[in-house]
């Protein structure tokens, strides 16, 4: 499953929405067609319908379903818009997680299981120790703010933590994952996003997927 | 109030991208420099600031903040009522997608295009024509999709410019005065709303206060 479909799948799971998901053929060149590039004209999943309102962008989308269900009690507070302070947290955390810390873990997910899965490609072993090496920096940075902060941008669950849910997820699937046991209130915290129901349905989601995909 | 402290380089597009929306909220700000070149951005009194090392920083009293986007968000936010008004006062779906979309299609292309043609002759080096040819490339096929948005909307959430035209401003600077200018001239509607962002007072201070060198004699 596209990560970045499960980046907003957390969200509508998250705050309780009703929804469905629309197959988007890749393999029949659908995301390249007129009707789907009006609905995404960058060509890429996801896409997303509510009514008249149509987007792209899997951040954008989630904003707007964190806020649609802004008043399903805990949701409320995913973006703390509220209060200054914590929301600007969100945002530099969210701008993390974009800047920081996906460049760094993304290519070993793809190197390991994406590229030998989808395209029978052979893992580029130096793109991975180079984004390990990345990566340690990163989470050195991570660890620090995890000893002082249960959540990244503070003491509940933010926006902030659910956009680092899918990709970590697969890096888990590596075999480099234990990588983070270098980083015990990194762990700890993704042990705590991980128990989280919307985290434990969509894994398993995905896990059944990325199974469906190596058969394939 | 005392005035902002932005850290930085002041020629960093990314900085640039800051004293943009400074300048169109009308606020007080200095820019405290972080020189790159002595890496003093991975320096500790700098780590406390942005402990990715990176610049810009911002420090508004008390609070600290990093990531260009983010600095931004907060300065539109919190001085809503100064200046030209950056967020609308209910949140718009549509700007959130074009704020990501210059986040993830736009920098990710404009950004090396720009250090290649600019900032690498500055200090020195030369463009590597294999990363200018294929951002170039990719970055044409991005402001496709900016050509055909801009030809519907007259700025990218609508009737209004926002925070998301803003956050371009820095990146359209510098990529017009490269040889790849071609890659917004040449686009009619892409021209038009870049001369437009140009052509407005709190750019045209942003833009003279960059300490650029003066254009190679013909």
């Amino acid at each position: 499953m596209s990560t970045n479909v499960a980046r907003v799948l957390v969200c509508l799971e998250e705050v309780g929405a009703e929804y469905e998901v629309v197959n988007i053929d890749f393999q029949a060149k659908e995301h390249k067609s007129a009707e789907h590039l009006a609905r995404n004209p960058f060509g890429q999943i996801p896409a997303f319908q509510d009514g008249d309102v149509v987007l792209f962008e899997s951040r954008a989308i989630s904003k707007y379903i964190i806020r649609k269900y802004k008043s399903a009690g805990e949701a409320a507070d995913l973006l703390r818009e509220g209060d200054l302070r914590e929301a600007a947290m969100v945002d530099v955390w969210t701008e993390v997680e974009a800047h920081q810390y996906n460049p760094a873990l993304s290519p070993v997910v793809y190197e390991c299981l994406i590229y030998p899965a989808m395209r029978g490609v052979p893992t580029n072993q130096k793109v991975v120790d180079e984004s390990l090496e990345k990566l340690r920096k990163v989470l050195d940075v991570y660890e620090a703010r995890l000893s002082k902060h249960t959540y990244l941008a503070g003491d509940s669950v933010s926006f902030a933590d659910l956009n680092h849910f899918p990709f970590t997820f697969y890096f888990m699937a590596t075999p480099h994952a234990s990588l983070f046991d270098s980083y015990p209130h990194v762990k700890a915290w993704w042990e705590r996003l991980v128990a989280r129901p919307s985290m434990k349905k969509l894994g398993a989601t995905m896990a059944a997927a990325a199974a469906g995909i190596k058969q394939a | 109030m005392a005035p902002l402290k932005l850290y930085g380089m002041p020629l960093s597009p990314n900085v640039v991208r800051v004293a943009t929306v400074l300048n169109e909220k009308g606020l007080d700000f200095e820019i405290i420099p972080v020189d790159l070149t002595t890496g003093a951005h991975k320096q500790p009194d700098f780590l406390a600031l942005n402990p990715f090392g990176q610049i810009p920083a911002l420090v508004d009293g008390d609070e600290v903040l990093y990531e260009s986007r983010a600095i931004n968000r907060y300065i539109a936010t919190k001085y809503a009522s100064s200046g030209a008004a950056l967020l609308p006062a209910t949140p718009s779906a549509k700007l959130e997608v074009w704020l990501e979309v210059e986040s993830h299609h736009f920098y990710p292309n404009a950004s090396p295009l720009v250090f290649q043609l600019v900032f690498r002759p500055l200090f020195g080096g030369a463009p590597d024509p294999v990363v200018v040819d294929k951002h170039a490339h990719e970055l044409a096929k991005v402001l496709d999709v900016y050509e055909a948005h801009l030809a519907q909307n007259k700025y990218l959430a609508g009737d209004q410019f926002t925070l998301a035209d803003a956050n371009h401003a820095s990146y359209l600077l510098y990529l017009t005065k490269t040889p790849k200018a071609g890659l917004v001239n040449d686009r009619p509607h892409v021209k038009a709303w870049w001369e437009d962002i140009a052509a407005r007072p709190a750019f045209q201070k942003t833009a003279a206060a960059l300490p650029l060198p003066p254009p190679p004699s013909a």
